[in-house]
């Protein structure tokens, strides 16, 4: 199952290890960041509870960026 | 601006202010570091918060801890030194901030200009009802539906024109400035602005399936394939911070030592300076930013003109196609009959046309309606009796007395007619008159006004090869060919064929160059996925071009490709100028601080003007013109 969120992040680079950070969190087959667009597409490995993951991976981000934000 | 961005304008003014002041106003001695400190904290301390968090969550060396490093080493000097030289500190957090600032408002600016481009979204409908009309948001009707578009309204979904005529605006669409009239029975595309008159439209797709939500879904997909240059600078990224800080390391330590052991004075102020100054320049945000911003800038643009690009990957192989294929029929020729020659025996051209529309005049097939477009003047259909339509044949009736045969050469035969033996090949249609022959129609398919031109003007911009891939028989392929200009054509070919005749040619192009196939996307969304870069022309109304294309134009103008491939080259070289100039500008400043030319003041303005620089190079890729 794949998911589009909106994020809020300021530097590219941060959005890179977002990108990063997102995929390698538990539950998430796939990332993908456009910090254009300010979106996150993430892609669930099967029976992955999304809220749950998606909470996972705000924490991670936000040890790599304090300020940033995902909408889910 | 935003409300992050406000209060950073803010603190930076403030700050500006403040250091103004202390430099005017004569304090020494502890007061004076004081009140340096108090103003680095206005603007740093957000920076220092976020280093200060980067280590409790284990990531030294971003560019937060950099800063913050450097500027409190800038202090830790000046008071170590007595040189209470404490405006350096400040002013190299203050022109990062500014740069920071700078950036997210450039970036911020670029994506609404791509917001606005693509505020194509309808937000209403008018549908009718029994009970008079409502208004409804698009997602609610169904197919079928009957709906009112008002002048001035957005065409909510596709559908097909029942009553009225009106201009359509499609430049939110296509970048085509020139409205297209429609008028009863004519399809009208969704994301369309309708012009002049109130048109009454039956729907015929759900907003769900609608153009106008298909193009929304494919500009704002999160997933766009990234550039082989993002790949690149985000590994760069990733191991350029640590390297910097590694040599700022060996750089604070190493001489010193050397020093001592030659028993010359350490020097350990200035190695330590030198180092800090390193780390000012360690940050890699020009190149981090600037990359991603010419290639969305880059796609803004080209969608702009009417070309949806699907990722900056087909932005970067589009810059790099040598080998371009086409699909003949939708492509480069309309797709349409025409009359192209007639030739006739014992009457006049005119006459002999004449006739054959008269016999056609009841059918509808394609050729048909070609003949009848030739004559162009209207058909008294009393005049004509015993239209017989024979399946795979042709046409036979009464007109003027005479019996008339049109049709192919088994016709003409059946009619007894005989064909005089040195007709040239190609499609044409027979005509005989009381079963003796007449002459015949040339009929073929038009070529598009522009596509020779858009091929010469491709061939200019450095396609090596132009390839022509087509169903028909060889003597129209040359025909079309030769018009056109293209290089090479294969004819007779299945859809199949054509996958195959590509891959052919994806072994023969040179390494490293693209291979792009140009097609209508109707029948050959194969063939679009085989080549390096699939591009569907005319992706308005064709949801199934819009899926199996990399890129779509939308528009079914050849120019357009020339556009792409201007957009793409110009964008991917202002990619490469940026990496380049960045890159020269960062390891100058290396190697003058790490041979003590430079100082932290040059450092900043070198990281902040290059980054400034480069965002600013960036968004010319979002202006380049067609």
């Amino acid at each position: 199952m794949k998911k589009i969120y909106n994020i809020e992040v300021d530097c590219a680079n941060c959005a890179n290890l977002m990108e990063k950070a997102a995929a390698n969190t538990e539950g998430v087959l796939s990332a993908s960041v456009n910090f254009m667009l300010l979106k996150m597409e993430i892609e669930f490995a099967d029976g992955a509870n999304e809220k749950k993951v998606m909470k996972s991976v705000l924490k991670a981000c936000r040890r790599i960026e304090p300020d940033c934000e995902i909408e889910f | 601006m935003n409300k992050k961005q406000k209060k950073l304008l803010f603190r930076i003014l403030i700050s500006f202010a403040l250091t103004a002041l202390l430099l005017v106003v004569p304090i020494s001695g502890v007061y004076r570091f004081i009140c340096y400190f108090a103003v680095y904290l206005v603007i740093g301390f957000d920076i220092l918060r976020k280093a200060a968090k980067g280590i409790l969550n284990g990531r030294v060396f971003d560019e937060n801890f950099l800063m913050s490093i450097a500027t409190l080493g800038a202090f830790a000097l000046a008071i170590y030194t007595k040189s209470g030289d404490y405006l350096e500190g400040v002013a190299v957090m203050l022109f990062y901030c500014t740069g920071e600032l700078f950036q997210s408002f450039a970036v911020g600016k670029s994506r609404k200009s791509i917001a606005a481009l693509m505020d194509i979204r309808p937000d209403r409908a008018n549908l009718k009802t029994e009970n008079g009309v409502v208004t409804v948001s698009p997602q609610e009707i169904r197919a079928g539906d009957i709906i009112l578009v008002d002048p001035g309204e957005k065409v909510p979904l596709d559908g097909v024109v029942l009553k009225g005529a009106s201009s359509l605006n499609t430049s939110a669409l296509t970048g085509e400035s020139i409205p297209r009239d429609v008028s009863e029975g004519d399809e009208v595309i969704s994301g369309c602005v309708n012009m002049t008159g109130a048109l009454e439209v039956r729907v015929t797709k759900t907003y769900e399936d609608s153009t106008v939500n298909k193009i929304l879904e494919l500009v704002s997909s999160a997933s766009s394939k990234k550039s082989r240059f993002e790949a690149f600078i985000s590994r760069f990224a990733r191991v350029y911070t640590p390297i910097v800080c590694g040599c700022a390391a060996v750089l604070a330590l190493v001489p010193p030592s050397v020093n001592m052991l030659l028993s010359l004075p350490a020097g350990f102020d200035i190695w330590l300076y030198r180092a800090l100054t390193f780390l000012v320049v360690s940050c890699p945000c020009a190149l981090v930013i600037s990359v991603p911003l010419s290639f969305f800038a880059g796609l803004g643009c080209a969608s702009k003109n009417g070309i949806l690009i699907k990722g900056s990957n087909y932005l970067e192989a589009l810059s790099k196609t040598e080998y371009m294929v086409f699909d003949k029929t939708g492509t480069l020729t309309k797709g349409e009959f025409s009359v192209t020659d007639i030739v006739s025996f014992g009457i006049s051209q005119e006459e002999l046309l004449r006739f054959a529309a008269y016999c056609e005049c009841a059918s509808s097939h394609p050729i048909a309606q070609s003949l009848k477009k030739a004559y162009g003047k209207s058909i008294n259909r009393d005049a004509v009796r015993n239209i017989k339509e024979l399946a795979g044949r042709g046409v036979t009736a009464e007109a003027d007395g005479k019996v008339i045969a049109v049709g192919n050469a088994d016709l003409m035969e059946e009619a007894g007619a005989a064909i005089p033996s040195s007709l040239p090949k190609g499609n044409s249609v027979h005509v005989a008159l009381d079963g003796v022959y007449a002459g015949y129609l040339l009929i073929s398919d038009t070529v598009k006004e522009n596509s020779a031109n858009a091929l010469g003007l491709l061939k200019k911009a450095g396609i090596k090869k132009t390839v022509m891939l087509t169903g028909d028989n060889a003597f129209e392929a040359k025909r079309i060919s030769d018009t056109v200009g293209t290089d090479e054509f294969k004819s007779g070919l299945y859809p199949h064929q054509k996958v195959e005749a590509v891959e052919e040619y994806l072994l023969q192009k040179p390494k490293r160059s693209v291979l792009a196939f140009v097609g209508d996307g109707i029948n050959d969304a194969p063939v679009l996925s085989r080549a390096d870069v699939g591009i569907a022309m005319g992706g308005m109304g064709s949801d199934a071009a819009i899926e199996a294309a990399d890129v779509v134009l939308m528009d079914d103008d050849p120019m357009q490709l020339v556009s792409a491939l201007k957009i793409s080259r110009k964008c991917v070289g202002i990619v490469y100028g940026n990496i380049a100039f960045s890159l020269l500008v960062k390891f100058s400043c290396l190697a003058l601080t790490a041979f003590g030319v430079s100082d932290m003041w040059f450092a900043i303005f070198a990281d902040v003007g290059v980054m400034i620089l480069a965002v600013l190079n960036a968004m010319r890729a979002f202006y380049i013109k067609k």
